[in-house]
């Protein structure tokens, strides 16, 4: 019996030394220059103009003074290992780390020029144009129709029944879910599938005609087909949003995005055209982490 | 090869061992059961084999008549007469007549036969018919309450006949001609409280205990969803509500004796409101029930899955609208769950109404929330406290009145969750 387990042991240890020899140097030793970022950061008139953005919760600080620009109409894709504060980065730009009681956000945020987080800035109004799409699916518990009439009835986009039916039916449509759904609107949205009840949060996101749309990892709890459909839509989409999005998958970011963002350990390391990150990363950590020696 | 097969053994061995423990641990939860189960139905045999007979009032059949000589009354529309006249002779008469073997020194036990309050039903009828007067009528009495106890219960040891034998002879005549029978007590659910124990019923203590309720409910349920939803939604996060909290759970364990004491001192001492009456009972429940009524809003509101609330914020709800259209339809089962058994509760306390005098002998049945009135478990606390035993069957019949309120509220309970719940 000992014998045996002991060479379980050996087999599993052999190849990880094999991967990682000892003599090369660590990417993760790399130290990182605070609020250096290689590459194109910054863009004329841009939507966000974000400058030395700190967040921390409680003692920790989980963002360490990020500049960035996000242009108009640009699909800009945040990369990054777990935990390097890609998400929380993204959840400051409509402030939905408000509800969280130790987050704090420090440095200038600014959409169109206006300060995001200005204590007499509308929290309300702010998501109304900055809309945002999570992880998991969280459709209402309520009908399909109800989902997306949402949005326009409380912020008052509709005054008649057809107008609110007409937005419903082009949001639906935009998010290429009409066909599916146009015959069970009043069924129950929790009803539906993983990737329909995603592309019903996309609608009723857009159904309050965001000017920037946020993802946060909109596809990693669908399967590849229902991927492919939300990643085209987000192609579509782009042509009048502006959309960022958070995603684990390279290959997504690769796909859908102009630009990328490599975030690492709470700094912004690269930003640049999302085909040269792929092809020729300045960094040595960005190289690191899309040849997927870590991540 | 013979280290794989070994360990194999092993886990076959090991394997036998947990299903044991596993019939045990299911045969430990059976036992349990059955034990509870066993409990719950000796009660109920228990409780309805002694109180059915409470829903049981005993008749006797008489052929009166209204003779004006011996009643003393011409005209039973002029109250005056009415006053004067004598109700008891002509049933006694009748009585008497109704038993040949009766002689006119037996007239007191014959009266005894009858309910005291026949000869005031016997008034009423007159008054109502006056043209009654100089017949003879085949008419219904209830029975003395001797004589009910000896028709439900000859031969039970836990009850004292006080009937003499001559009495007793004279009912089981009457019995054997079918002129006492045993029928459906309307009186029990038509009367309030009486220190006759025929005339006794639980119309006054179930009005009590509906308005006691309602003034609980419409008082409890919008200020504990309120706290709660305030405290779980838009409260800081600080020393103050730790304490809020705190305290909230601390006054749920506390005894509802000393909610009585509380209501006693401030309702009905500093703001001078009359004891006995329903507001002030439903106001100590009120305080009573409030920490469950909070405790369980806010474990309803706490499940509400975050994702539904990150959702319609991030379309732009404001806080009003995530609570009202969002945690709110989706904690609501939860909530009304809490405050029908919160509910439940109250309206099987005793001890805090005995503190503000709701535990008074009142015949009346209440007409409003500042008439004294008693509540059902108060009524069945004062009969079962009777010394005569009449009583007991009524207590133990209240009791299951009791049992029936609180079984359709929690039948209500459920059927509201089933009603209101959504999935997601």
């Amino acid at each position: 019996m000992n014998t045996m387990s002991s060479t379980t042991i050996n087999q599993v240890q052999a190849p990880e030394e094999k991967v990682m020899p000892v003599t090369e140097k660590k990417p993760e030793d790399t130290v990182l220059e605070e609020g250096v970022t290689v590459g194109t950061p910054f863009a004329d008139d841009p939507k966000f103009k974000l400058r030395d953005v700190e967040v921390f919760y409680g003692e920790s600080r989980a963002i360490k003074k990020i500049s960035l620009d996000i242009a108009r109409n640009e699909v800009i894709a945040f990369i990054g290992p777990s935990g390097c504060g890609k998400s929380t980065f993204l959840r400051c730009l409509n402030r939905m780390n408000d509800s969280i009681d130790i987050c704090r956000v420090k440095g200038g945020l600014l959409l169109d020029g206006q300060d995001i987080y200005d204590p007499k800035r509308d929290v309300v109004e702010l998501r109304a144009r900055v809309g945002m799409v999570f992880q998991k699916p969280n459709p209402f518990p309520k009908s399909i129709y109800d989902n997306v009439a949402y949005g326009p009835r409380i912020h008052g986009l509709a005054n008649r029944k057809s107008e609110l039916d007409d937005i419903v039916e082009s949001s639906l449509r935009k998010a290429g879910l009409w066909n599916e759904v146009k015959d069970r609107l009043d069924a129950m949205a929790t009803g539906m599938s993983g990737g329909q009840q995603q592309r019903l949060c996309i609608a009723r996101t857009i159904a309050v005609s965001p000017e920037v749309v946020l993802m946060d990892e909109p596809c990693s709890a669908l399967d590849p087909i229902a991927t492919a459909k939300v990643e085209e839509l987000i192609a579509e989409l782009s042509e009048s949003f502006t959309i960022v999005i958070v995603t684990h998958s390279m290959q997504q970011a690769a796909r859908v995005s102009n630009r990328t963002a490599y975030f690492h350990l709470g700094h912004l390391v690269e930003v640049n055209e999302t085909s040269k990150v792929f092809t020729t990363p300045e960094h040595e950590l960005t190289e690191s982490y899309i040849s997927g020696r870590f991540g | 090869m013979t280290d794989h097969t070994s360990q194999a053994e092993l886990v076959r061995r090991s394997l036998k061992r947990r299903y044991r423990k596993e019939r045990r641990f299911r045969a430990y939860g059976i036992m349990a059961i059955a034990i509870a189960l066993t409990a719950l139905i000796t009660l109920f045999t228990d409780i309805v084999g002694k109180g059915y007979t409470g829903f049981l009032k005993t008749t006797v059949t008489l052929e009166v008549t209204m003779d004006p000589d011996l009643m003393y009354l011409d005209d039973p529309t002029d109250s005056k007469q009415v006053r004067m006249a004598d109700f008891v002779s002509p049933l006694v008469a009748a009585v008497d007549d109704a038993l040949p073997g009766a002689t006119a020194d037996d007239q007191d036990a014959l009266r005894r036969l009858i309910n005291p309050y026949a000869s005031t039903e016997l008034r009423d009828a007159l008054i109502e018919n006056p043209e009654w007067m100089g017949t003879t009528r085949t008419m219904s009495f209830l029975v003395h309450s001797n004589v009910d106890v000896y028709v439900k219960h000859k031969g039970d040891a836990a009850y004292s006949i006080k009937l003499t034998e001559q009495q007793q002879s004279w009912v089981d005549e009457l019995r054997e001609r079918g002129l006492i029978e045993t029928g459906f007590n309307d009186v029990f659910f038509t009367n309030g409280d009486s220190r006759d124990p025929a005339k006794a019923g639980v119309l006054g203590a179930i009005v009590g205990s509906l308005l006691t309720m309602i003034i609980t409910l419409v008082l409890a349920f919008p200020i504990g969803v309120a706290a709660a939803i305030y405290l779980e939604e838009f409260a800081p996060r600080n020393r103050l509500t730790d304490f809020i909290e705190v305290n909230i759970n601390n006054l749920a364990a506390v005894p509802s004796i000393i909610f009585g004491l509380l209501g006693l001192a401030i309702f009905i001492n500093l703001f001078g409101m009359p004891r006995s009456v329903p507001v002030v009972g439903g106001l100590v429940l009120t305080l009573m029930t409030l920490p469950t009524i909070i405790i369980s809003s806010r474990a309803a509101i706490k499940s509400v899955p975050p994702s539904v609330r990150e959702a319609a914020e991030g379309i732009g709800a404001s806080k009003m609208q995530v609570v009202l259209h969002h945690v709110l339809p989706l904690a609501l089962p939860g909530m009304l769950t809490g405050s029908i058994i919160g509910m439940a509760q109250a309206l099987g306390e005793t001890a805090p109404l005995l503190l503000i005098g709701m535990v008074a002998f009142i015949v009346e049945v209440p007409e409003g929330f500042f008439d004294a009135a008693t509540v059902l478990p108060v009524q069945v606390f004062l009969w079962a406290g009777s010394p005569e035993l009449a009583f007991i069957e009524r207590a133990s019949a209240a009791i299951m009145v009791l049992l029936a309120f609180l079984m359709t509220m929690n039948a209500m309970a459920i059927w509201l969750r089933k009603r209101l719940e959504r999935r997601w």
